[in-house]
């Protein structure tokens, strides 16, 4: 379900420089002018196969009334003009409190995770930039998270996490004795703490591995230079290793914001169908609003309306950090 | 600058939208009857036995005789219940669909309502042997009422109170015949430091929770929908009732806090039949997990899910898995003989013992179990206790909206917070405008 969800911003990325390298001299002028188009159509084609036409029917089923009645056939499915609209943003109304219950829950999932997922990572990549015995072993160890199927990594965690029979409640109580009442990790109030423990787990790795690429790039001597000038780790780190993955934290930065707005497997294998409101992320919220309700016009029109929230977080984002860059 | 922002607008639609075009894509491969010789059927089985892989052995001979005796072929695929419904709204909504499907009977009329499905019309119900063939209460679960039902019933199921006899006996205590004795039973047989509880409930099981909303608000005579199909959840019956089931947690105390986590009948069976619990309310295809965890035949009983004294005698809605024809299905006859093979009396007689169901048809004897008085107490609350849960459109939605929220009231009640009447009618009104909103 998220498979192309996940990928998208990651294959995204590089297009732009793969096209900009195709303008070399070449010796035949008809084919050097037809040849980059020919490479990108393939590319293009599955795009618009994979992309662009369904986000086309999504925005198309957020305007019809596609409830159980009309999945048979659904071009008899009545237009709806902007009911479906009116009734995810309609707050007063149970569909829309719903919504905006999960959006809120979604945003501080979200913050939090990226907050810890970036520290974590950074923490790490520097930790392992200076060489020593054994650091590709404990590489490989940090990256083990994201080589693990999301299916298997989360379900153990959901193993994990059962408060009579988990490891974690098995730690906390039996072993160390530090609460003497077992708590529940799935359902109430814990349930957020749990879905970014795993979700900071499953992302950290990515961070890692972006930011450890980027360190790879500032070279040695500039370190070197500014111990002899009496920087200290912390100042080196601030005035040297930040500003320059500057580049490497726009797009990670974002890509994670993204990636954890979006997570539909976290809570979606964490929870089952058990899913409590203080896990309640809204990409699950809006599977339960049209496969539980059977109601797809108003799924989409939520769909739609988060589309548009985090292109204006997105435009907001490049805006203000490319206008930085510039005055920089 | 301006091409990075572009591309990263592209990746973030895509992201937004993709989220609502998705649903899953296997589909079930359409079979085609025409490829030289007899026709072949796609058969989509729900998870009735022990496992997707119990079914499949059990299954298969029945299928092999039913090409022995038409020369029709049977793809036969068996589908979890946890994926089952999104299978089957994928396969109305691509019209990649099976020939015949296994549904949960309390869908129905939802399924109905999409149009997907072949009506049993008079032609149709008489190719598969005539409606009298069947009980009347469960033929009643096909479809909305005074309509031509798009299923049939096929395996029949019923709620009943399993106990623990030896544990009964220890205590000097008799089976509860009002719901007030099965309170106090279950007070005297819980005792939480030595991690024994009078009961276990799928609390954390939006399914099963819904049902017991259903029961226990028709024995308080409240029904969840009025006559023109509106939603009615936060009447007073409706309401008393809900509270009635959570207080087994709550204020009886009788049930495990943990049960809030259990997302699915059989841990609550398992708790059972590993003798953590004295009762269990489920239904009749308990059996086949609770021997499959060593408990043996005569060392439990079952009796009707009592109602308080006064009440109406409801102790289960008409449960059960029916039978349904894609009306797309290009083997129409074929479909309607399997039909009929699958509902007559020697198909229902073989497949009853190893499924733990009840008979769909008149006049047949239950053959699940040995204990004739359990089977004679599931065919009585099947009979004759047993209300169909209710045959609107919104049937689905009801159990989404209403079960879901019986999840989070026990979630609260177990994490040591209090619910009250009012807590209740809220969430229930909170359903109902939910239910409201997309009918």
């Amino acid at each position: 379900m998220s498979v192309a969800t996940e990928k998208a911003p990651a294959a995204a990325v590089p297009e732009p420089r793969a096209t900009k390298k195709k303008r070399g001299p070449d010796h035949r002028p008809g084919l050097s002018r037809k040849l980059p188009y020919l490479l990108l159509a393939p590319a293009v084609l599955l795009e618009l196969l994979i992309h662009i036409i369904p986000m086309l029917v999504g925005i198309w089923m957020s305007f019809v009334k596609l409830t159980k009645f009309f999945i048979a056939n659904w071009s008899a499915a009545p237009w709806a003009g902007f009911d479906n609209y009116r009734v995810a943003l309609d707050f007063d109304n149970a569909v829309g409190e719903g919504l905006l219950k999960s959006f809120g829950v979604t945003v501080a999932f979200s913050l939090i995770t990226l907050a810890l997922a970036w520290c974590l990572g950074m923490a790490a990549a520097v930790a392992l930039q200076p060489p020593f015995k054994g650091r590709s072993l404990v590489r490989t160890l940090f990256l083990v998270p994201y080589a693990l199927p999301a299916y298997a990594g989360i379900l153990t965690w959901n193993f994990m996490l059962q408060r009579d029979t988990g490891a974690v409640n098995h730690l906390l109580v039996d072993n160390l004795g530090l609460v003497s009442d077992r708590p529940f990790w799935l359902i109430g109030g814990n349930a957020l703490v749990s879905l970014i423990t795993v979700a900071v787990w499953k992302l950290w790795p990515f961070a890692f591995l972006t930011l450890m690429a980027g360190l790879q790039s500032i070279p040695r001597d500039v370190y070197e230079a500014a111990s002899v000038d009496g920087a200290g780790s912390i100042r080196q780190w601030r005035n040297i290793t930040l500003p320059s993955l500057r580049p490497v934290n726009l797009v990670l930065v974002l890509v994670l914001f993204l990636w954890t707005f979006s997570d539909f497997n976290t809570p979606y294998v964490l929870f089952g169908t058990a899913q409590p409101p203080a896990g309640d992320l809204i990409t699950f919220h809006i599977y339960n609003a049209s496969f539980l309700t059977w109601n797809f016009g108003s799924g989409a029109a939520m769909s739609v309306l988060l589309l548009i929230f985090l292109m204006i977080v997105t435009g907001a984002y490049l805006l203000i950090t490319g206008r930085r860059s510039r005055r920089a | 600058m301006r091409l990075r922002s572009l591309v990263a607008a592209v990746a973030v639609s895509a992201l937004g939208v993709s989220l609502a075009a998705c649903g899953g894509s296997d589909s079930g491969d359409s079979s085609n009857g025409g490829g030289g010789g007899d026709a072949t059927l796609t058969y989509w089985a729900s998870n009735q036995g022990t496992s997707l892989d119990n079914d499949k052995q059990v299954l298969t001979p029945v299928l092999e005789k039913f090409t022995q005796e038409t020369g029709v072929k049977v793809n036969l695929e068996v589908i979890g219940w946890n994926d089952l419904q999104t299978r089957i709204q994928t396969a109305i909504t691509s019209g990649q669909a099976p020939d015949v499907v296994n549904i949960g009977n309390t869908w129905a009329a939802s399924l109905q309502a999409t149009d997907a499905f072949l009506p049993f019309d008079g032609d149709a119900m008489n190719a598969i042997g005539g409606k009298d063939k069947f009980v009347p209460t469960a033929l009643a679960t096909g479809g909305k009422e005074g309509t031509d039902p798009t299923s049939v019933p096929l395996y029949g199921l019923a709620y009943g109170l399993y106990y623990n006899k030896a544990m009964f006996a220890a205590a000097g205590l008799q089976p509860p015949k009002t719901w007030e004795e099965m309170v106090t039973a279950a007070q005297k047989l819980t005792n939480p430091a030595k991690k024994q509880w009078g009961m276990a409930l799928a609390a954390g099981s939006y399914t099963e929770n819904v049902h017991f909303a259903f029961i226990n608000a028709a024995q308080n005579k409240a029904d969840w929908f009025d006559a023109d199909g509106k939603p009615t959840f936060t009447g007073d019956g409706n309401v008393q009732g809900v509270l009635r089931y959570l207080d087994l947690m709550q204020k009886d105390k009788v049930a495990n806090p943990s049960n809030a986590q259990y997302d699915n009948g059989t841990k609550s069976v398992n708790d059972f039949a590993t003798k953590k619990v004295a009762m269990v309310i489920n239904q009749n295809n308990a059996d086949s997990s609770i021997v499959a965890n060593g408990m043996k035949a005569g060392e439990y009983g079952v009796v009707p899910f009592p109602a308080p004294s006064g009440g109406e005698q409801v102790a289960s809605h008409v449960a059960g898995i029916n039978l349904s024809i894609f009306k797309n299905t290009k083997n129409k006859d074929a479909a309607l003989k399997f039909v009929k093979y699958m509902t007559d009396a020697t198909t229902q007689t073989t497949l009853g013992k190893p499924f733990s169901s009840l008979p769909v048809l008149k006049d047949a004897k239950p053959v699940f179990t040995t204990d004739a008085a359990e089977a004679a107490t599931f065919a009585d609350v099947y009979n004759t206790k047993s209300k169909p849960l209710p045959l609107v459109p919104a049937e689905d939605q009801f159990e989404s909206t209403v079960g879901k929220a019986m999840n989070g009231l026990f979630a609260k009640i177990a994490t040591g917070g209090t619910v009250t009447a009012d807590d209740v009618k809220t969430a229930l009104k909170t359903a109902e405008d939910q239910v409201a909103a997309s009918s």
